[in-house]
């Protein structure tokens, strides 16, 4: 039933839906390279922002905690990994767990 | 002294005049309401108020600090955006409901009594609900009446606990509770539906997604900010909250990154942003309040934001699903700009809104020792970038290409979207306004080396994970699917109870059928009629056999006597005579 829905028309807009044609314009990300150096371009900003945590050594950091409370905050890195453990432990956990336990058909509620 | 008007009144009058409107005035009218209740605003002073005595209970319609007045300015300048955002709209149902909806959001964060905060309270739901309902489909209709359960419920939870508060204080005063006793414990749940406390959250986003473009900015702007605000005036330092709010900010972000509906995305990750403020709340400490009073700000506007381009999108392509979005970054350049914007705002990023006011709930939770709160929220700001901020804009503007070409978006929306952008930014990078708005006085400093190298840190290791499993394919492919949440248990177990019930009523119902109509109704009915005829035959059998018949002509009588009996043809004489001797024997007893 959804499957094939129509886009939906606006009954309260003079011009709402708009659908044209592919001029056929190669846009920026059309072009491989372009992507390429875009994710190049992230994977260096990250290298620079983990050695950066070097500047930690020398200078002081101030913590969310109270002087020794939580010192794992102030280890080496700790931000960036954290980060990206926790991103990808999201992803897998939602692509394999949840979607196994709670995904159903886009109609499920109307049959 | 009072020298202006109670603020809902005058985004009301704009709601009633207009309908009376037409074109261009319309806009204006619609644009200027907003406008006129700010200034009116301005006037307002600390300590102002307006009680009233009404049927014996002290109200107060309009309790004026710090607190209320933030919330009054954030939601006049959300109706203002709001209302750029949906000028053109044609449907006046929608601009109606839409001023009356900023309005009682406005009375309720004025609301001095616990009366007042209840009839406001409801109001936001009756006005609300249009804004879904104007959609005009089968599935939004649907929607709207569940969105109005819920929400009519909460306003009776409130009811009902300020009553039992009354009984037990003897004051109607909305004033800050502790959780004892059955009166606090309902207005605290009845603020939690609206809050969207888990479990109690699925209305949100089971209804936002299913409203017109328009209406779903006006909807994330007010319901869910001003349950914020009641739980800050109500119930700070509460430390069921900081768990409740805990919870809120880490579930919501699983079911954004598998969900397809970007608006629903937008919807758990507003779930998502209202946990850091319950949390804030919930330590209760001047530097939490303020957080979590600062964040509802900025959220209200980069929210409000994302669902605006979200809703640019819905408008000019009629799709919002991930699956079948892509590549709009061509058409709709401008939009997807906003769009970042948004997404930075959401993500905290330096230099954005939510950066300096997301922190200072993080910084309260570590100030406090709360390490595992702490880490939860860490976890939750990582996710709340991979799900809003890198997900919505690129599902919708880059990914891959879906092959629709469109137009930009209406100019109104621009302008609309591009104040919200300039507000972010602003926020972002001038605190100090912001700051001095706060209830409490702030000396806090977001800029700190420390504090800009560690987010960038966070967040861009969270782009690189986001990254790396798009590379390596492991990224979950944005699927049709429909995701289960907790609102299985009232959509699927309604069907449940009418199932059963229609098991059981019904076989019960066909099996009384069953033994009524042929049995019961068949046998009275053949005593009715055949009683009298065998009585009369059983006494005249003996009469018979001693006038001495054969057996033949006594079941030749017997069989006359049946046929008069059906034909009802008795000689009159004998019926008289019958109804004599039982008068008879009536008479003698």
């Amino acid at each position: 039933m959804m499957k094939n829905k129509e886009p939906q028309q606006w009954h309260d807009y003079d011009d709402g839906l708009v659908l044209l044609p592919d001029d056929g314009k190669k846009h920026f990300f059309d072009h491989r390279k372009n992507v390429r150096k875009i994710i190049r371009i992230l994977f260096l900003s990250c290298a620079f922002l983990f050695l950066f945590d070097i500047v930690f050594i020398f200078e002081h950091k101030h913590l969310s905690f109270a002087e020794g409370e939580f010192p794992i905050e102030g280890w080496f890195g700790f931000y960036g990994v954290y980060g990206f453990v926790a991103c990808v432990l999201l992803v897998l956990l939602a692509k394999h767990v949840m979607r196994t336990l709670l995904m159903r058909k886009e109609d499920y509620y109307d049959q | 002294m009072i020298n202006s008007l109670h603020p809902s009144l005058i985004l009301f009058a704009g709601a009633l005049i207009l309908p009376l409107l037409r074109g261009n005035i319309r806009k204006a009218a619609l644009v200027l309401a907003p406008v006129l209740g700010f200034i009116n605003l301005l006037f307002l002073e600390p300590g102002a108020g307006m009680p009233l005595a009404y049927m014996g209970f002290e109200l107060e319609f309009l309790r004026v600090d710090k607190l209320s007045l933030l919330f009054g300015y954030l939601f006049h300048i959300a109706a203002f955006l709001g209302a750029i955002y949906a000028m053109q709209v044609k449907d006046r149902v929608q601009l109606v409901a839409a001023l009356l909806y900023a309005g009682s959001a406005v009375g309720v964060v004025f609301a001095g009594d616990l009366l007042t905060l209840f009839a406001f309270w409801e109001l936001l739901a009756l006005t609300s609900v249009f804004l879904i309902w104007a959609r005009r489909s089968e599935t939004s209709l649907a929607s709207g009446i569940r969105y109005l359960l819920m929400h009519v419920s909460s306003g009776l939870l409130v009811l009902a606990g300020a009553a039992l508060q009354y009984e037990q204080t003897g004051t109607l005063a909305f004033e800050q509770m502790t959780l004892e006793g059955l009166g606090a414990w309902l207005i605290f749940l009845g603020f939690g539906i609206k809050c969207a406390f888990p479990l109690l959250h699925t209305w949100l986003v089971d209804s936002y997604p299913e409203a017109t473009p328009a209406g779903t900015v006006f909807l994330s702007s007010f319901t869910t900010k001003a349950a914020v605000y009641a739980l800050a005036r109500g119930f700070p330092g509460t430390d069921e909250l900081v768990v409740i709010g805990t919870i809120m900010a880490m579930f919501p972000i699983f079911f954004a990154v598998i969900e397809n509906d970007l608006r629903k995305v937008l919807g758990y990750s507003m779930i998502n942003q209202i946990g850091f403020m319950v949390v804030g709340i919930g330590i209760g400490t001047p530097l939490a309040i303020n957080g979590a009073v600062a964040h509802a700000f900025n959220d209200v506007i980069f929210k409000g934001l994302l669902f605006m381009t979200m809703g640019a999108v819905l408008l000019r392509t009629g799709r919002i699903k991930g699956t079948e979005l892509g590549g709009l970054y061509k058409s709709m350049p401008i939009t997807a700009g906003f769009c970042m914007v948004g997404a930075a705002s959401i993500s905290a990023f330096p230099l954005f809104s939510g950066f300096v006011s997301k922190s200072m709930v993080m910084a309260a939770a570590g100030l406090e020792g709360h390490q595992w709160v702490w880490l939860f929220l860490l976890f939750a700001s990582a996710g709340v970038f991979h799900h809003a901020g890198i997900k919505i804009p690129f599902f919708a503007f880059f990914a891959h290409d879906s092959g629709i070409r469109t137009k930009e978006a209406p100019k109104s929306m621009l302008v609309a979207m591009g104040l919200a952008a300039f507000i972010c930014v602003f926020n972002g990078s001038f605190p100090a306004f912001l700051y001095s708005l706060m209830p409490f006085p702030v000396d806090y400093v977001p800029y700190t080396l420390t504090h800009v190298v560690a987010q960038t840190q966070l967040l861009f290791f969270s782009a690189l994970a986001f990254t790396s499993l798009m590379l390596l394919r492991i990224y979950p492919p944005e699927l049709r699917s429909t995701n289960l949440d907790f609102d299985w248990f009232y959509r699927m177990g309604g069907r449940l109870i009418y199932r059963g019930s229609d098991l059981i009523l019904n076989t019960f119902n066909s099996a009384i059928f069953e033994v009524f109509l042929p049995v019961l109704v068949g046998t009275l009915r053949r005593f009715f009629r055949e009683a009298p005829s065998h009585i009369v035959a059983g006494v005249l059998m003996p009469i018979w056999m001693i006038q001495s018949k054969s057996r033949n002509e006594i079941e030749q009588k017997k069989q006359d006597l049946y046929e008069k009996a059906r034909l009802g043809a008795f000689p009159i004489g004998l019926t008289a005579c019958l109804a004599v001797l039982l008068l008879g024997i009536l008479f003698l007893f």
